[in-house]
């Protein structure tokens, strides 16, 4: 029962900001608020979950990667806990070219839970409750409050919506449907009627996750060892990286088979998916095992990839086979497996549905249109991840509290970083399924290279007041000494002589028929900035990087060598990219005034003026990526704006 | 604000006497610089040269220099006075492309005079009146001009580059589970296909072949009055099948015919009337919208027989459109006079006999006539459509090339899609479809994903 008239009481402490839910964008809301000096206060059903990974055990991956790391050059924290936290790490894609590398690391989930949890615990300003918050209260369209289950009332200038899968959830296998959020949580079941009585619109997602089955039941020998990478890259800029150096768990690969795939075909008819007990629209891109078995019925096996849950706990979280088969097909299923044949399993596979929100909703800062002060992130904004959810937490929470302070919000643009394209695919695009970060989104994908999320993105973390002094320093730095040696290699000119001709040859490379410079020779595949260093006699790079910044001059160094080979080797391609993005910015920083009435636009199309109407871009170049308007209608509005603007 | 060249022919689409190519834009001048031979540019001046691609020399042009802001646009610009002639003046414009110019978008010089404040506010409707109306029209007619076959190649060009793209982004989105690990040996082999593919839509849309170019006129008439006789004779040879059952020809027949150096786009059509016979009916339909769209008209009139309702549809189908009226079947009893008609409308009429190709002289010169007097006209829009869709398909071929750069250079795998992707992008600007969601689409419909 929720709470009755008489338990109503207000809670005398008001606070700027209250964040609802503590998973990965709560947690990163919570901290960027009350890191601006705003009094904030994060409620969770149990503070036991905070930071929780309900599914897989790992941070990163292809484009999630790139997320972590701007979140970390922005001044967020998920890249410092899992720092702290892996205990395998890899760089994906390491043979394809520098914007699609992307880290990957294995989590230890319990260790990471706690950690993030002690961060927020010691946080100035920031206060944890535990408590389900069943109703949003407002005035006149501004966010005033919240109030719990037990009828108490917090007052507060901004709210947070960061409640993950935890609305209405139900999780479901077979006949068996639990009304409770991830791993038995308490669900959170009041608050959708409250939103909906706000006025805002809601959708049904589901999303699925495998079983955990006893380390001790599985015979590895029958698996592949997948290790982790012999130098470990650490995901955050302010990490050192001789202290990732770490012994690493292995992961291992094993495949599922003719047989698994006909358990899955005969008992069809017993999935919850294929009966339609489940309503969610499921991800295309997560599909559960009997999904792909359908789906793609000319594969004959698919991976399986059983990752260690942590150091501490013989639970295997066994990847590809996500399932809401009933449990006994699970048990047929996962022994069909080689390596798998007498596995115990801990937990059962399962579906999970929950209510999220038709992200259009949002402006790109975060914020509801239609009610001042209330933000959303996370799974609620119909994304997936832990990764994705954090990146829109940590904009939520900084948007919010500069609200506050009075200060201009920001927009990361598609232009600047994945954040930007998460964030404007999530407010402006049509979407029916949970939406994953994937690189192909990424229409300046060389430009948003994980390497360089620093350079894209310090500076406005600086500029709010995330990022203190010394790293911004440290950062001007490093863009001085690199734009510096790049001028300088295009400068060098290198004529054919023996020493030049022999280090050449000695690296198969072709050998010069006339001078040419040294950038022209980093150029050439085979070779690199380190390659040349014996025919590079005025180099002097980690003298500079010594005398710049004493106490880091080693990461310094190679963080500029990086930069140095990256630039000059694709150089061809990253300026046409910067053109692009120079087009492209033109109509993004158009801003369509709040107040423009678009019926009264003639020459609109019907269509353009209802899509317009309905989700008030907030400038041209977001108009230009909604469904239903042309290239002539934005002509049309351009037009119109120049008159308006007089 | 920072604005790349566009050009466009400024004048009518005619056989007149001077065609006028515009050039606006920051790089207007340097682009006139390099194709024009003669006494170096002065502002606000006009001079006497030649334009020329290379070596090779292609109009003695005057040429007019306007630097910004005192042009039209507000922006420099050049205009090129060449000799009228829809080729000559086609040629100048493809050059002036080839050197840097970009094809205008509808209304885009009217676009950036309002932009520049060349124009004052109370113009601003009439401005956005002009671009949306232009717009529509190009959407419609640049699909519509586009032969079925072309399309058809340039669907599955798309389709394919996408394939490959998605399968590519799949394996880089998914490391763990698809390799792209020697693929590049297969690309190469699509690549060079639909490279080879490009350059023959390339050669053919110098023979014009892309689009459907000349004066879209359309036979129409009630059955069996003669229609598909006269397009025989118009053409030349037996092209539609002629029988004197009504209701033959069920389905549009197109032709392009030469008449007294104007080039003619002849289509006949099913006879109109009211009709239960469903593949009939679907004939009669087309044969409206397609009079809808005609820039002429050709009603025929069967003499022999006395006026019906469906030639009065017919006669409040052309009432406002440019058309000539024939009476077929002279050569037998009329029964229908000029007088009859001429009290319900007003056009050209001549008494005709398709069998005995008699008055066929007649509709000649009728049809010439009124051609130089501007009564009809070619619509600029095909011409401007079909350049534009020549430079997408060269884009697009540029594209590919770069692939096979990348591949030769032994790039990693995710530089192919960048190129691909705009080689894909390139095209659908032909079909008029954008890329949106399209690689997303196909990658989770054709590749298995993880997790």
């Amino acid at each position: 029962m929720k709470y009755s008239a008489n338990s109503v009481w207000e809670n005398k402490d008001e606070y700027d900001v209250v964040v609802i839910g503590a998973g990965h964008a709560g947690c990163e809301a919570a901290l960027a608020a009350a890191r601006l000096g705003l009094k904030t206060i994060i409620f969770t059903v149990s503070v036991d979950s905070i930071a929780l990974m309900p599914c897989n055990p790992n941070i990163g991956g292809s484009s999630k990667g790139h997320l972590v790391r701007e979140i970390d050059a922005l001044g967020g924290e998920m890249g410092k806990v899992i720092d702290q936290t892996f205990i395998q790490s890899k760089m994906l894609n390491k043979s394809k070219g520098p914007a699609v590398h992307s880290l990957r690391a294995q989590a230890d989930k319990a260790n990471y839970t706690k950690t993030m949890r002690k961060v927020l615990e010691n946080q100035e300003n920031l206060e944890i409750k535990q408590a389900e918050i069943t109703d949003i209260l407002s005035e006149n369209g501004k966010v005033i409050g919240v109030q719990t289950y037990s009828g108490a009332i917090y007052k507060c200038k901004a709210a947070i919506l960061c409640t993950g899968t935890y609305l209405k959830a139900r999780c479901i296998y077979g006949e068996i449907s639990n009304a409770t959020g991830p791993n038995g949580l308490q669900a959170a079941n009041y608050l959708t009627d409250s939103l909906k009585s706000l006025g805002i619109e809601m959708y049904r997602f589901k999303t699925g996750t495998p079983a955990r089955i006893d380390k001790r039941s599985i015979d590895f020998s029958k698996m592949e060892e997948q290790f982790g990478d012999e130098k470990v890259v650490p995901f955050s800029f302010t990490t050192n990286p001789e202290d990732v150096q770490i012994e690493q768990a292995s992961c291992w690969l094993t495949y599922t088979n003719e047989k698994t795939h006909e358990i899955i075909r005969k008992n069809l008819d017993r999935s919850p998916l294929f009966s339609g007990m489940i309503e969610g629209t499921g991800p295309r891109y997560c599909p559960s095992i009997e999904d792909k078995v359908v789906k793609f019925a000319d594969k004959n096996k698919h991976q399986v990839f059983i990752e260690p849950e942590g150091l501490d706990t013989n639970e295997m979280y066994i990847g590809g086979m996500s399932s809401s088969l009933p449990e006994d097909v699970q048990y047929a299923m996962y022994r069909s497996v080689a390596g798998l044949e007498n596995a115990k399993i801990v937990r059962n596979a399962y579906a999970i549905e929950y209510d999220c929100i038709d992200a259009r909703q949002l402006s790109p800062t975060l914020e509801f249109k239609k009610i001042d002060g209330l933000y959303s992130g996370g799974q609620f904004n119909g994304s997936s991840g832990y990764e994705e959810a954090a990146a829109q937490g940590l904009i939520a929470g900084i948007n919010a509290a500069l609200k506050i302070l009075g200060k201009e919000q920001i927009v990361i643009d598609r232009s600047e970083g994945y954040i930007g394209v998460l964030i404007d695919d999530l407010v402006t695009k049509e979407s029916h399924e949970p939406y994953r970060m994937m690189t192909s989104r990424a229409e300046y994908r060389l430009l948003l290279r994980q390497d360089n999320a620093d350079q894209r993105l310090t500076k406005i973390g600086y500029k709010v007041g995330l990022i203190s002094d010394e790293r911004y320093r440290y950062l001007l730095d490093k863009q001085d000494i690199i734009l510096c040696e790049v001028e300088r290699l295009e400068h060098t000119s290198v004529g054919t002589s023996k020493e030049v001709q022999d280090l050449l040859e000695k690296q198969g490379s072709t050998l010069l028929n006339s001078g040419t410079t040294l950038a022209e020779l980093i150029r050439r595949p085979e070779l690199s900035y380190e390659v040349l260093e014996t025919i590079d006699k005025n180099r002097v790079l980690l003298e500079i990087c010594r005398e710049k910044n004493p106490t880091c001059a080693e990461k310094l160094y190679h963080e500029v060598v990086e930069q140095v080979n990256i630039y000059i080797k694709y150089e061809g391609y990253i300026k046409r990219q910067e053109k692009q993005v120079e087009q492209f910015k033109k109509l993004e920083t158009k801003r369509i005034p709040d107040d423009i009435d678009y019926d009264s636009i003639k020459s609109l199309r019907i269509e353009a003026v209802q899509k317009l109407k309905q989700y008030r871009p907030i400038s041209i170049g977001q108009a230009s990526r909604i469904s239903g308007v042309s290239p002539a209608d934005i002509s049309v509005l351009l037009v119109f704006m120049e008159q308006y603007g007089k | 604000m920072k604005q790349d060249t566009i050009a466009a022919v400024a004048t009518a689409m005619s056989n007149s006497g001077i065609g006028i190519v515009r050039i606006s834009g920051e790089d207007s001048l340097y682009i006139a610089k390099q194709i024009y031979k003669g006494k170096p540019f002065q502002d606000h001046t006009i001079h006497y040269g030649y334009i020329q691609d290379g070596d090779e020399m292609i109009d003695e042009v005057l040429v007019m220099v306007m630097k910004g802001p005192h042009s039209f646009t507000g922006e420099d610009t050049v205009e090129i006075n060449c000799h009228g002639g829809v080729y000559v003046v086609k040629k100048v414009l493809e050059t002036v492309i080839k050197y840097g110019a970009r094809p205008a978008e509808p209304g885009e010089f009217t676009k950036r005079a309002f932009l520049n404040g060349k124009m004052d506010l109370s113009q601003a409707e009439a401005v956005i009146d002009v671009i949306s109306s232009k717009n529509e029209y190009a959407l419609k007619s640049s699909i519509s001009q586009l032969k079925g076959n072309v399309q058809k190649k340039i669907k599955e060009i798309r389709s394919e580059i996408l394939y490959h793209t998605a399968f590519i982004e799949t394996a880089l989105d998914d490391p763990e589970h698809i390799s792209v690990d020697g693929y590049s040996e297969k690309l190469k082999i699509t690549v060079e296909k639909l490279l080879g593919e490009l350059k023959k839509l390339l050669l053919s849309s110098d023979n014009g072949r892309i689009i459907r170019e000349g004066i879209k006129t359309v036979i129409v008439g009630k059955p069996n009055a003669g229609k598909s006789s006269l397009l025989n004779v118009l053409v030349g040879e037996e092209r539609a099948i002629v029988t004197d059952i009504e209701g033959t020809t069920r389905d549009v027949l197109e032709e392009s015919i030469q008449l007294q150096g104007i080039s003619l786009n002849v289509i006949d059509t099913a006879g109109i009337r009211n009709t239960e016979d469903i593949v009939e009916k679907i004939g009669v339909d087309r044969a409206k919208e397609q009079a809808s769209e005609a820039d002429l008209i050709i009603y025929v009139v069967d003499a022999s027989r006395e006026l019906d309702e469906n030639d009065f549809e017919i006669i409040e189908m052309i009432r406002n459109k440019k058309a000539v009226i024939l009476l077929n079947k002279s050569d037998l009893a009329t029964v229908v006079s000029k007088n009859m008609i001429q009290s319900y409308i007003d056009k050209p009429m001549i008494e005709i006999s398709a069998k005995e190709e008699t008055g066929i002289q007649k509709l000649e010169e009728t049809l010439k006539e009124m051609f130089f007097h501007g009564e009809i006209s070619f619509n600029d829009e095909v011409y401007i459509t079909n350049i534009r869709h020549k430079t997408a398909i060269q884009d697009a071929h540029s594209s590919l090339q770069k692939v096979m750069v990348s591949i030769e250079n032994d790039m990693p795998e995710d530089f192919y899609s960048i190129d691909l992707l705009d080689a894909y992008e390139a095209l659908g600007s032909i079909t008029g479809e954008t890329i949106g969601e399209d690689l997303v689409n196909e990658i989770f419909s054709k590749f298995c994903m993880g997790k």
